[in-house]
């Protein structure tokens, strides 16, 4: 047994028409840490996650669940692991206690047991009152949260959560996230979850991975993320996106502004570092308009994942996730 | 293999609840060979009246002729339910459950044969209310249900194996309706083979919808030919085996295909 509860080495998984999910993915999950694995649509998240459950075979690389080898000893990996998929996969045609009942069969659960545990489940996912209703009539967070209880039948020690609260209203995701909370606190859990969500990432684990076109670029606590990042972040909107002319004087010009560094342009963004950002605003101002460039807004904001999203990608994460042409950076230490 | 046999009663339960809580489904599915029944029943009364023909009553002729049509036309759907499955995550889940693989497969083979016996068996008592006389007695009834559930199974594990590889329903949808007529049509489902061009007749003894037919014909007579019976019943078994194995092999090419 290691000491980790998942523990991934340099898996590298290739689909047929040589699209490249995971090119030498590595990650170490501590026993009861919330892990969040962070990244665009199509970084390879939920690859590593189906390889991580046994569904997928990687190409090459190792990995363990629970000190099980996910190659050599799949059913043992699956006997540790609850698996919450990205959609909801529950069977429509069943009720939401039926759905339970069979997961725990499954789990070759004793009937009695079983029942007991399904209650209990049901009662703490609110899902009481609908146990006997058929799956296909629950709102999509009456679906969620079974999809969750579902993973749990079994009392897991390793949790898989792919994306989720993708799909889920506002009011559903806070609730969503509450209960997450509850369980890494409450059950000594291990916890892998996957997101696109920053807010999502920064809130639930205790520590993450940002993916990036299958690799881990930078992992740690979102705190040490954040503060390595040192000071504000300065961000300003201009008009237009600049020519790159433009972005040679706008360079030129930032140069001489004084306490602003890290300069990154992405797109009509202009991003800066400050250790006193209120006070570097009024001299980029100026510098911006002696280039001759307009702005729309300005905002110094304390660092926030998506600036580590920036910093280590390369790119906005807003815009990594639609497939847009990468922008352009400027200048500052990468 | 208790514990196969465990996984697969957990999994055929399944797909049994869903089964029995439609029983409009069940209904509907039967009204479509009620409708074969009496309409080539009454269509084709006279045909056996033609020389060498060989049967007096059309609907004795007809009965297990629509009991395999409909074995055929049920299970050839099999793989739309399985495509849905893959598609909704369903079956993914499963995967990363310590489930035996061979019960979900078990489990799709079982319910199969399960709903034939049942719409079999009501085809047969639809026939004997209309008017048909079955000489071969219960033994010959259950000899006609075990064709269709052999003849079920091929199709539905052909069917399986379909919406495994192409998961595409416009396929299942085409492959479905371009099989089921010639099928029907190149075997004695409805016309003696003594009637039937040569061409139609070579075409009939490879066609495994010809085999089930015979045998439940022959097994519902006053005279058996278990001679027939036992060969026909053969095929129609390893048959049955060869496409169960093809789906299986199918469904582990999907697993590493995920």
């Amino acid at each position: 047994m290691t000491a980790y509860a998942v523990e991934a080495h340099d898996l590298v998984k290739t689909y047929p028409k040589g699209v490249r999910a995971l090119d030498g993915l590595s990650a170490t999950v501590a026993p009861g840490e919330v892990f969040g694995l962070l990244g665009p649509n199509g970084a390879g998240k939920t690859t590593a996650v189906k390889i991580l459950t046994t569904l997928a075979r990687p190409d090459a690389g190792t990995a363990t669940v629970a000190g099980h080898d996910v190659r050599r000893e799949p059913d043992r990996v699956r006997r540790v692991i609850g698996v919450v998929a990205q959609r909801t996969t529950a069977d429509p045609a069943a009720t939401g206690r039926e759905n339970l009942m069979l997961q725990g069969r499954l789990h070759g659960l004793p009937g009695g047991a079983l029942r007991t545990r399904v209650a209990e489940l049901l009662e703490r996912f609110g899902l009481a009152d609908v146990a006997g209703r058929a799956v296909r009539t629950y709102s999509g967070g009456l679906q969620r949260r079974l999809d969750v209880a579902l993973g749990l039948v079994h009392r897991p020690r390793v949790l898989f959560l792919d994306e989720p609260t993708t799909g889920l209203d506002p009011e559903a995701r806070a609730a969503m996230w509450q209960e997450i909370g509850a369980l890494a606190a409450g059950e000594g859990l291990t916890i892998l979850l996957t997101t696109h969500y920053l807010e999502e990432a920064d809130r639930l684990a205790d520590r993450l991975a940002i993916v990036d076109k299958g690799r881990i670029v930078v992992a740690g606590t979102p705190e040490e993320l954040k503060g390595e990042l040192r000071g504000d972040a300065v961000h300003i909107e201009l008009q237009a996106r600049p020519d790159e002319a433009a972005q040679r004087l706008i360079r030129a010009a930032f140069d001489r502004v004084p306490g602003a560094r890290d300069i990154q342009l992405d797109g009509p963004r202009l991003s800066a570092r400050a250790d006193d950002g209120p006070a570097v605003v009024p001299g980029a101002l100026a510098a911006l308009d002696q280039a001759g460039v307009a702005v729309q807004t300005v905002t110094v904001a304390r660092p926030s994942l998506d600036d580590v999203y920036l910093r280590y990608a390369g790119r906005r994460f807003a815009e990594a996730d639609t497939p847009e042409p990468v922008g352009a950076v400027v200048g500052g230490a990468r | 293999m208790s514990a196969v046999m465990a996984d697969t009663w957990w999994m055929t339960q399944r797909r049994l609840r869903a089964f029995v809580r439609q029983p409009a489904f069940l209904i509907i599915t039967l009204v479509q060979p009620a409708i074969w029944l009496f309409l080539f029943g009454s269509l084709f009364r006279r045909v056996v009246e033609l020389p060498g023909f060989g049967a007096t009553s059309y609907l004795d002729y007809l009965v297990p002729g629509v009991v395999v049509m409909n074995a055929v036309s049920s299970n050839m759907w099999a793989g739309m339910g399985t495509m849905e499955e893959i598609e909704r995550g369903t079956l993914n889940r499963f995967l990363t459950t310590p489930v035996r693989r061979g019960a979900i497969m078990n489990a799709n083979v079982a319910e199969q044969a399960l709903s034939t016996t049942i719409q079999s068996s009501i085809i047969v008592l639809l026939g004997w209310w209309g008017g048909a006389h079955y000489p071969g007695g219960l033994a010959g009834v259950a000899i006609l249900v075990v064709a269709s559930i052999l003849l079920g199974t091929v199709f539905g594990a052909f069917s399986n194996t379909i919406g495994m590889l192409v998961r595409q329903r416009e396929t299942i949808i085409g492959v479905n309706t371009f099989l089921l007529l010639p099928l029907t049509f190149l075997s004695t489902v409805f016309m003696a083979v003594e009637l039937m061009p040569g061409w139609i007749q070579a075409a009939a003894s490879v066609n495994p919808v010809d085999w089930a037919v015979r045998v439940g014909r022959t097994a519902l007579s006053a005279d058996p030919d278990w001679g027939l019976v036992a060969t026909r019943g053969g095929w129609l078994l390893a048959l049955a085996v060869a496409t169960v194995l093809l789906s299986t092999r199918t469904f582990r090419t999907y697993q590493k295909s995920v």
